[in-house]
């Protein structure tokens, strides 16, 4: 395998973690103003409030190896979709400063208010980032000096606009296992509740995603015809899906977490397999398209970057893993707590 | 109006927000490592109590710097998509190396720190705090080296290629090692160092002028005093050396810093002043002969002037020269405040005299001051290139987006940034008023029974192995 598909293996590994974790997230974010007491918005809040900056780190790595790794699809995506990006900052800006300052004052109009941007910030980042990925899958007008020649309405078309709410809808079930996982009494049960109708509502949209996909993005359609392998990972992300109920049902609430997190990562690889070897796909000249070959940077750069992944990788999981070891367990409130 | 006009302040707007607050950080994390190593030393209850309280000032700085930070990261790619075209083959891995050597160091690790306190025993609490520390000087590290490349490109060569001409890099340490990345690193660490110490004297002695938490109020400002005066001192020496360097490699900016127009011998220095561009000439306070005694080491070699160059060539040399001369001003004033503060300190004065406190009080919005005008300094006089000989700002400008877009994101980030400030004032000086837990209090003392009971549990976990 050459560099080039290196990293473009590696950013995709970035971008899954990504949405894994922070995928969790937004989904606790989605879901905040069901809840009714104040306690339980606490809880909601402090499920995540050790973890969920160091999740949003791996957008920020991502960015960065893809500025290092692929100058051209950097500098592409971010200036063409360049109101959506900055609605997209400023929701990100809302939801961590909410998340900051929210319990920070007992006054009723304070709470709801930073309840509210940290809600609605919640829900717009993933909807503007499947926005984003459903205009990829389509491919988007490129000049040949590979710029977006397009309008910022017209990344609001229809098939972009489900693949965004597919991914809130995505987003809100794994939020609420994760939520489940970490709540206990009588919350436990209400969050409980709510992943069954999270789950359907992402079932119905994803079979119609992927019907939507089959009729009218053909070169989708080709590389699945092309590769029936490919079908390997759909049936195996029905299974894990599958498999969440199941542990739902039988209270083993982390191994539904775990079936949620490998469904995700299963659906971010057939994305990434179905689209490779490009990376942003003119849907006029195909030649303007950018591949990983005619966007990345020199070889010399790619292997300094890979000798980077490679110490920095494995610390940054270890460090992970025991962030998420010492904060293990439910949630309890504390005088140090949000 | 112009996209590139608007393109540029809408960067220097988000970046001097931004930089309100990594300064606060990185020097209060020093700070923070001080304050937990005496507790751990001296099991003084008072010093916990400390650690606690400027934990959560750095929580809330942190969470700005945060949201703040990420606005720049992908700024490069919004506003300056033919610059990150020109440079991402070099200057991209040092942004991936701040995500995964900084970044994810720091905020993981700032978890421990706020929520940890019952969780993990007292030295794997230090330890975080040590990591923590180390995190925001990493972060640091890697965007000024960055930064620095921009000023003093290195360790790359020019391909064409089919996008047009590129940097690409050809010596990763040559890249890393630039000519100014060290010398600009340690000034800005020492810059960030003061943000953090004179935030603890401005804090301390406000309590001390209320008569509250006076424990508190002393030994916050001693460690403050202490970070200060050599963070001061050093400051002068680095940023001494800091211009040499540019007078080495960026000849036209020291020019506009120092107002000098004429490459006449002997060259002189001004205290203070007024450039004008049009007349080419600078009125102000001199010393004669100064500059070219700092650049040269001697009072006779003349110093290149600002006429020396094309006119299209120059960056704003008012500007610079002002930028320039509030911070040395600033710096010279810090220094003699850390220093009467020693004295006072040694003499036992410090802790009672009004007029000094209440020049402590305002001294924290020295140094926040000087690192904007530093900045604005490095990147005005930097003009007219992005890339220093290699690209001008002009040719960096992202070509799809129109003034329009670039105008309504500017209006939002103002609005919202001006928002977010008032709230950070308003949170910052609610903490304050707060102020630290009472040591003697309940629930302190139930805390503080949790985190001695995990204490013991830890120890006797280690015993039986
Ligand atoms: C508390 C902050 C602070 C203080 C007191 C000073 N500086 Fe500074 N200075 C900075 C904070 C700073 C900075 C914000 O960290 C800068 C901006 C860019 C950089 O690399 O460091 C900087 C840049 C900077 C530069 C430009 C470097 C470049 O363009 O590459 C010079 C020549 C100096 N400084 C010199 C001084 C001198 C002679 C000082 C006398 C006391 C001084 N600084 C005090
Ligand atoms: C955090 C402290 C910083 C501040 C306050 C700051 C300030 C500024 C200002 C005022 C400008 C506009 C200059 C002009 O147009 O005359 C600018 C431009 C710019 N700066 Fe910085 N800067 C900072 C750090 C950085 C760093 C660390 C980098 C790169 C790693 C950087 C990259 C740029 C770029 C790409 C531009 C736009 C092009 C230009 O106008 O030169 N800046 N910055
Ligand atoms: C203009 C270029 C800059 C960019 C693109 C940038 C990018 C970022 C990003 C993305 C974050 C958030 C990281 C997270 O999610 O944890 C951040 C935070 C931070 N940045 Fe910057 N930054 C810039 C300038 C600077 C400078 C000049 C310094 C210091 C000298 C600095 C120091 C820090 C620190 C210490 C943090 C941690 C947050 C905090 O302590 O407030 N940054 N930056």
């Amino acid at each position: 395998m050459d560099l080039n598909s290196i990293w473009y293996i590696l950013i995709g590994v970035l971008l899954t973690g990504y949405a894994i974790l922070d995928g969790f997230d937004f989904g606790v974010g989605t879901l905040h103003l069901f809840h009714k007491s104040d306690h339980d918005r606490r809880i909601s809040l402090n499920s995540i409030g050790p973890v969920w900056d160091g999740n949003e780190v791996w957008l920020v790595t991502g960015g960065g190896a893809l500025f290092a790794a692929f100058p051209e699809v950097y500098a592409t995506v971010f200036s063409g979709f360049y109101l959506a990006f900055i609605l997209l900052l400023f929701a990100l800006i809302f939801r961590a400063v909410a998340i900051e300052f929210r319990s920070k004052q007992p006054m009723r109009w304070w709470r709801s208010t930073w309840d509210w941007s940290f809600s609605i910030s919640s829900f717009a980042a993933p909807l503007l980032f499947g926005v984003a990925m459903g205009n990829m899958v389509q491919g988007i007008p490129l000049d040949d000096n590979h710029n977006y020649a397009g309008s910022f309405f017209a990344l609001l078309n229809p098939y972009a606009l489900l693949m965004g709410v597919t991914t809130v809808a995505l987003f809100s079930m794994h939020g609420a296992i994760y939520l489940c996982m970490k709540s206990e009494g009588e919350m436990h049960d209400n969050v409980r509740r709510w992943i069954r109708p999270a789950m359907i509502t992402f079932i119905v949209c994803y079979v119609a995603l992927t019907f939507a996909t089959l009729i009218y993005i053909p070169h989708i359609r080709e590389t699945v015809s092309e590769q029936p392998t490919l079908f390997i990972l759909v049936a195996l992300s029905i299974l894990t899906m599958a498999n969440i109920p199941r542990e739902i049902s039988k209270g083993r609430d982390w191994r539904a977490f775990v079936s949620s997190m490998a469904t995700m990562a299963l659906m971010m690889s057939l994305f990434a397999l179905s689209m490779f070897p490009y990376m942003v796909l003119s849907s006029g000249v195909a030649e303007n398209s950018l591949t990983v070959y005619n966007s990345a940077s020199s070889q010399k750069t790619l292997t300094i970057m890979l000798i980077i992944a490679l110490i920095g990788m494995p610390l940054v999981i270890a460090y992970t893993t025991i962030i998420y070891w010492v904060f293990r367990g439910k949630v309890k409130l504390t005088p140090m707590s949000y | 109006m112009d996209a590139a006009l608007l393109a540029r302040i809408q960067f220097g707007f988000t970046a001097a927000f931004h930089y309100i607050y990594p300064p606060i950080s990185i020097g209060l994390g020093v700070c923070l490592v001080i304050m937990e190593t005496m507790w751990l030393r001296t099991r003084n209850e008072h010093y916990r109590a400390m650690t606690r309280f400027w934990a959560k000032v750095f929580g809330l700085t942190f969470a700005i710097g945060v949201a703040s930070g990420i606005v720049l990261e992908f700024e490069f790619g919004t506003n300056w998509e033919k610059y990150s075209r020109f440079v991402g083959d070099v200057f991209g891995s040092a942004l991936a190396a701040e995500g995964i050597f900084a970044f994810f160091l720091e905020s993981g690790f700032l978890a421990i720190v706020l929520f940890g306190w019952r969780r993990v025993s007292p030295f794997v609490h230090w330890l975080a705090t040590v990591i923590v520390c180390l995190g925001a000087h990493f972060s640091a590290l890697w965007i000024v080296i960055a930064n620095s490349w921009m000023q003093t490109p290195a360790g790359h060569h020019i391909v064409e290629g089919p996008n047009g001409p590129r940097a690409e890099i050809v010596d990763f340490w040559a890249m890393v090692f630039n000519p100014s990345s060290i010398i600009r690193l340690e000034h800005t660490l020492l810059g960030a160092w003061q943000s953090g110490a004179f935030l603890l004297i401005s804090v301390g002695a406000w309590y001390l002028l209320k008569k509250r938490d006076v424990e508190f109020a002393k030994s916050s400002i001693k460690v403050g005093l202490a970070v200060a005066t050599v963070a001061t001192l050093l400051s002068l020496k680095t940023g001494s050396t800091s211009a040499e360097v540019v007078a080495e490699y960026q000849p036209s900016k020291l020019a506009a810093m120092e107002g000098h127009f004429e490459e006449s011998a002997p060259a002189d220095m001004y205290i203070l002043g007024w450039v004008d561009e049009e007349k080419g000439r600078t009125y102000g306070i001199r010393i004669k002969g100064m500059l070219s005694w700092l650049v040269h080491g001697d009072t006779t070699t003349p110093v290149t002037g600002l006429n020396a160059f094309a006119p299209e060539d120059r960056p704003k040399a008012n500007l610079t020269f002002q930028a320039y001369h509030l911070m040395i001003a600033i710096g010279m004033a810090s220094i003699g405040i850390a220093l009467l503060g020693m004295i006072g300190w040694w003499r036992g004065w410090l802790w009672s005299w009004k007029p000094f406190l209440w020049v402590m009080v305002f001294s924290a919005i020295l140094p926040q001051l000087a690192n904007q005008v530093g900045w604005m300094t490095a990147e005005v006089g930097r003009q007219p290139w992005i890339v220093w000989g290699l690209m001008r700002t002009s040719e960096g400008l992202s070509v799809v987006v129109s003034a329009e877009h670039v105008l309504i994101s500017l209006i939002l980030f103002i609005l919202v940034y001006l928002l977010l400030f008032a709230v950070f004032v308003y949170m910052l000086n609610h903490k304050i008023h707060d102020g630290p837990e009472n040591i003697h209090s309940e629930e302190y003392g139930q805390t503080r029974a949790a985190m001695e009971a995990m204490d013991k549990h830890i120890t006797r976990k280690k015993q039986a192995e």
